[in-house]
């Protein structure tokens, strides 16, 4: 098998297979937090999936040099500052160069510093040792993986709001079971990647 | 919220253990919650451990409060957290290799655990030293019992025993058979889906609904204790009339 076909397979397994959301468990804050309506939560998926992209990117080659100096035990220090770093960074990038986009992704950029999914992905990257094109197509199908997760259960959440519900499982209770729904048919795509 | 007046030494402690519980109540965490539950010992430790990171952050963080400028607070504070984190992950990859590979990157995630953060921000950078280590140990406690209770009920439907000694390795090899009897010849009642992620969604969205339940119960009592206060009242201004 090429590289490249790899690379492709390692980028849906990462989306659909083991996803990021429902069978890694990265990220639930802000998947629940912010699926309330479908424009904020796509705003944050696409947020949340430039960030990730662009830490893993950073990342990689910074952990080649933490592990050539002996210091690899520092690494989550290290990435958590990147990411931080990188996050007011990006912020100040888009709004100088993009103000509709920033306007769109505004408050949701200070939330992605603790968003786990950026982290997670990037001490996975590390801890598998990874190679780059494989932790590039980690990152890039984790963050496509939750763009598409939390846009198909914002839509969901929207028509579940409308319905009549019990008292007791209004709001979050009966997303969490919605969600558990979504993950069960997750598990069915287990397998597609040998 | 509380009844009586309690010290503010002894309400910092015990508010967040049940009416203020980081997961149940304020609904934060909730990663970890769902990621290593599959078993009641891997909650356990899971609990353990951030219990020392939060208090860690906690008490550091508070005794540094009036030395830390304001425009870099929540980087200061990552940094500190993360060097916890650094010491609880090494710690424990030397002395419980066990937890550490079943918790796996899940402690390394701690660092951006809402709640520790949450704390730093909305308590320990404004109260003393010592209201900042109780409410560290409170919300350690009211986090273990949350994810504890969510790897119970997991680890016995989902596999049908309890087991202890496998992970937190100072603990007695044990496994007690509740709901499968395989072992001993017996039929199985577990239901495997509940050590799987859709599993970890179900208990959780349950557990809410249950505490809203009771909640929602509670709330229900009260109006009506109100509403017979309220008519009592009303019939015995009636009564006095009458007598007039």
């Amino acid at each position: 098998m090429s590289y490249f076909v790899s690379f492709l397979l390692a980028i849906v397994s990462a989306m659909l297979i083991d996803n990021v959301v429902l069978s890694r468990f990265y990220g639930i804050c802000s998947f629940v937090g912010v699926s309330n309506k479908l424009k904020n939560a796509f705003s944050m998926g696409l947020a949340v999936t430039f960030v990730i992209v662009v830490a893993a990117l950073i990342c990689w080659p910074l952990y080649l040099l933490l592990e050539l100096a002996g210091l690899s035990f520092l690494r989550t220090i290290v990435f958590i500052l990147v990411i931080a770093s990188l996050v007011q960074l990006i912020g100040f990038f888009i709004k100088k160069y993009s103000p509709s986009l920033y306007k769109a992704l505004g408050i949701y950029l200070p939330l992605i510093t603790t968003n786990c999914a950026v982290l997670g992905v990037v001490e996975e990257n590390a801890s598998q040792a990874l190679d780059f094109g494989m932790s590039m197509a980690n990152a890039i199908g984790t963050s496509l993986g939750f763009l598409f997760v939390i846009v198909l259960f914002s839509a969901i959440r929207i028509r579940i709001a409308d319905t009549d519900t019990p008292k007791a499982f209004k709001g979050l209770p009966i997303a969490l079971v919605t969600a558990a729904l979504l993950a069960m048919a997750f598990t069915g795509l287990g397998g597609m990647v040998g | 919220m509380a009844k009586k007046e309690r010290s503010p030494h002894l309400q910092a402690f015990l508010n967040p253990i049940w009416e203020a519980n980081p997961l149940f109540v304020l609904i934060l965490g909730t990663c970890p919650a769902l990621a290593v539950t599959t078993s009641l010992e891997s909650a356990l430790g899971m609990g353990l451990l951030f219990t020392f990171v939060l208090v860690g952050s906690n008490v550091l963080i508070s005794a540094l409060r009036k030395l830390i400028p304001e425009e870099v607070e929540t980087p200061s504070y990552i940094v500190i957290i993360a060097t916890f984190v650094c010491l609880v992950e090494m710690f424990s990859e030397a002395f419980l290799p066990e937890l550490y590979s079943s918790l796996g990157v899940f402690i390394s995630l701690l660092v951006v655990n809402c709640i520790v953060l949450g704390r730093a921000e909305a308590f320990a950078n404004k109260n003393g030293v010592l209201d900042s280590l109780l409410d560290g140990i409170g919300n350690g406690i009211g986090y273990t019992l949350a994810i504890a209770i969510i790897g119970l009920v997991r680890e016995i439907l989902g596999t049908g025993k309890l087991s202890f000694g496998n992970t937190l390795t100072f603990l007695p090899k044990v496994s007690l058979p509740i709901l499968n009897f395989s072992d001993y010849g017996g039929p199985d009642f577990s239901l495997s889906i509940f050590t799987q992620p859709t599993g970890a969604f179900i208990v959780l969205g349950v557990i809410m609904a249950i505490i809203a339940a009771v909640k929602i119960h509670k709330d229900n009592k009260a109006k009506e204790r109100k509403k017979q206060a309220l008519l009592a009242e009303k019939s015995a201004k009636a009564q006095q009339k009458e007598a007039k």
